[in-house]
């Protein structure tokens, strides 16, 4: 055994360039892997942090479309229904469109006892409930652009047109680290008064009702009655779970997470490519010496696994060293892209699918050098040295 | 040095390798090419034999054939009461492993092990344990004369060095049987010499029987009997001396 693993260890930085390189390219792809994969992680963030006793109800027709504020009432009284708060997608520009974060016009009274994940002290909350023009920014959105209390910004309408202006009141957290802090809140009465003095036609209306459930088995019922509240009203919703909602929105962006996971398993396929290239050669160069320990009495199976053994090294120590540079190599991606991404989380999920794919690099790219070198004729092999 | 033809076969106990109806062909797409026909011979033990013979005339595929490398076609290969074409390859492999030491040519080192460490290779396929290894290696390499290289790579040593590593490689497991293909064919003259006086001591000293295949006729001349083949055929046995 401490032989086999000397001739392993050994065999495996006998020629340093070519395993520098190999190690490198392993490098960069189990990177890359783990890198688009985390993104991919953050996109889904909403879905994960989506509690089950939460119900999102929306227009039937699209969610783009808004509800009358009025249902408020109606909804709070239905039995089961423990909280209930609304909110507006702002859809502002700060300066630049690639500035892009998002701003919610929120109802400041039951919005944080709705949302326990947001974190916010009292002086903030006070700060922020006394001041129709405030708003609170997430942390990371402070951080980005250097937000703090008492700055005053100007954001340009999309959906509300003109300009608006709004006086940063503080600074909130997430308890949960996936949660999302790169976002701004401001009040839903400085919207909808606003725009009662500037666009009648969009006031008194709000994006979408969360619903809190206060028996978690009733989720489904509570979810039928609304609808049925309003099924022949002027404008019928749909309540769905958040969970549901969070999937029905991120389908919208299918298109590209599908594309980022076929780029991250390519990436993978590419390597296994370079791996097993590698491997070959290596194998090929070395038929003299595997002839010669099959000739000293090593079966096969011995000389398989110096083979396997040394691509798996140099997988498990590429597939390690990647492992470690994700994390960094994350936050400084979000840092240098300015995205609106939630936190780039490096879980344990994630660093468990890298290893797993270094280990299957290791595997599969010997496979079929392996087959060879174990199965070659003595005389053949021997005939490869001189 | 004294010279004399002798029989094809010997009869008795001393009697190590019995060779009957040996052939062996070689395919070249569709052409059948013979190497070796219907040869058939005794060994005895303590021999050391010399093959000797034109390129293309089967000398080193007949000692495969008797190391367990390589397989006839037709015929048997008995060595010490075993017949080794019959044995499934694992089992061949184990007995390669217990009966036969290997020299070749070109020494066959692993570059990557120490002297040390390439002598003790083969003991990695026996029950003794990592002290018994390194005291059996640490012998074989004294009896080569190379005590003081043990912690030397195949690329530090000389090619008669590595030729002398290779042989206490081969003798490490006290083999049966140690075969050598042109053991001496990659050397200059003087590491030669010393080459085939550890072969010629190990031999006489210690009864080890000795197959070696050469073209040179000066080696050949240190082993007891130089057997000639040509196309195929056993032509000639001379007996160069009889302890």
């Amino acid at each position: 055994m401490i032989q086999w693993f000397k001739l392993v260890a050994r065999n495996a930085w006998r020629q340093r360039l070519r395993t520098w390189l190999t190690l490198a390219g392993l490098v960069v792809a189990i990177l890359a892997f783990g890198v688009l994969q985390t993104i991919i992680s953050a996109w889904y963030a909403g879905i994960d942090n989506a509690v089950p006793s939460r119900l999102v109800t929306r227009n039937a027709i699209a969610f783009t479309m808004p509800l009358p504020h009025s249902y408020d009432k109606s909804i709070r009284a239905i039995d089961g229904v423990r909280g209930v708060t609304y909110m507006n997608i702002f859809g502002g520009i700060y300066k630049e469109n690639k500035n892009f974060f998002v701003q919610i016009a929120i109802d400041a009274g039951s919005h944080f006892d709705m949302y326990p994940e947001f974190v916010l002290s009292d002086e903030t909350r006070r700060a922020f409930m006394s001041d129709r023009r405030g708003a609170i920014v997430g942390r990371k959105l402070a951080n980005r652009f250097g937000f703090k209390p008492g700055d005053v910004i100007q954001l340009r309408g999309t959906i509300y047109p003109g300009d608006w202006e709004f006086v940063i009141e503080g600074i909130f957290d997430a308890r949960d680290p996936k949660a999302d802090t790169s976002q701004l809140f401001f009040h839903w009465d400085y919207l909808n008064e606003t725009l009662r003095a500037r666009s009648k036609a969009q006031a008194d209306q709000v994006g979408f009702f969360v619903v809190d459930v206060a028996d978690i088995d009733r989720v489904n019922e509570v979810s039928q009655t609304i609808d049925a509240l309003f099924r022949n009203s002027t404008t019928n919703t749909l309540t769905e779970t958040e969970r549901a909602f969070q999937i029905g929105f991120m389908k919208q962006t299918e298109s590209i997470l599908v594309s980022i996971r076929i780029v991250s398993v390519v990436v993978i396929g590419i390597i296994l490519a370079v791996m097993a290239n590698t491997m070959a050669m290596t194998a090929r160069e070395r038929l003299g010496e595997y002839a010669t320990l099959k000739a000293l009495g090593f079966g096969p199976g011995y000389i398989a696994r110096l083979i396997l053994g040394e691509s798996v090294m140099i997988a498990l120590i590429g597939g390690t060293i990647a492992i470690a540079l994700t994390p960094p190599v994350a936050s400084r991606l979000v840092a240098l892209t300015e995205t609106p991404l939630p936190p780039l989380i490096v879980d344990t999920k994630i660093i468990a699918l890298q290893l797993f794919a270094s280990l299957a690099v290791g595997l599969l790219s010997t496979l079929v050098p392996m087959h060879r070198a174990a199965n070659i004729r003595i005389v053949d092999g021997l005939r490869a040295v001189g | 040095m004294t010279s004399q033809r002798s029989p094809d076969a010997h009869s008795g106990d001393d009697v190590l390798i019995a060779l009957r109806g040996v052939s062996k062909a070689y395919r070249r797409g569709k052409e059948v090419v013979p190497v070796l026909s219907d040869i058939g011979f005794d060994i005895r033990r303590g021999e050391f034999l010399a093959l000797m013979g034109p390129s293309g005339s089967g000398k080193s595929t007949l000692l495969n054939l008797i190391a367990g490398i390589d397989n006839p076609d037709s015929g048997s290969i008995v060595v010490g009461g075993n017949d080794i074409t019959r044995l499934p390859e694992a089992s061949l492999a184990d007995w390669r492993a217990a009966n036969v030491g290997f020299i070749f040519q070109f020494y066959n080192l692993m570059p990557v092990l120490t002297a040390l460490e390439n002598v003790e290779l083969p003991l990695t396929l026996t029950h003794l344990g990592r002290r018994e290894r390194r005291d059996h290696a640490l012998l074989a390499l004294e009896l080569v004369g190379l005590s003081d290289r043990i912690k030397h790579f195949p690329s530090e040593l000389s090619g008669g060095q590595q030729q002398r590593v290779a042989i206490a490689r081969a003798i490490v497991t006290d083999p049966t049987l140690l075969v050598a293909d042109e053991p001496t064919g990659d050397l200059d003259r003087q590491s030669a010499e010393e080459v085939l006086t550890i072969m010629q001591r190990l031999n006489r000293e210690m009864g080890t029987t000795i197959i070696m295949v050469t073209h040179d006729r000066r080696a050949a001349e240190h082993a007891k009997a130089i057997m000639h083949l040509e196309k195929g055929e056993l032509a000639e046995r001379v007996e160069l001396r009889r302890e």
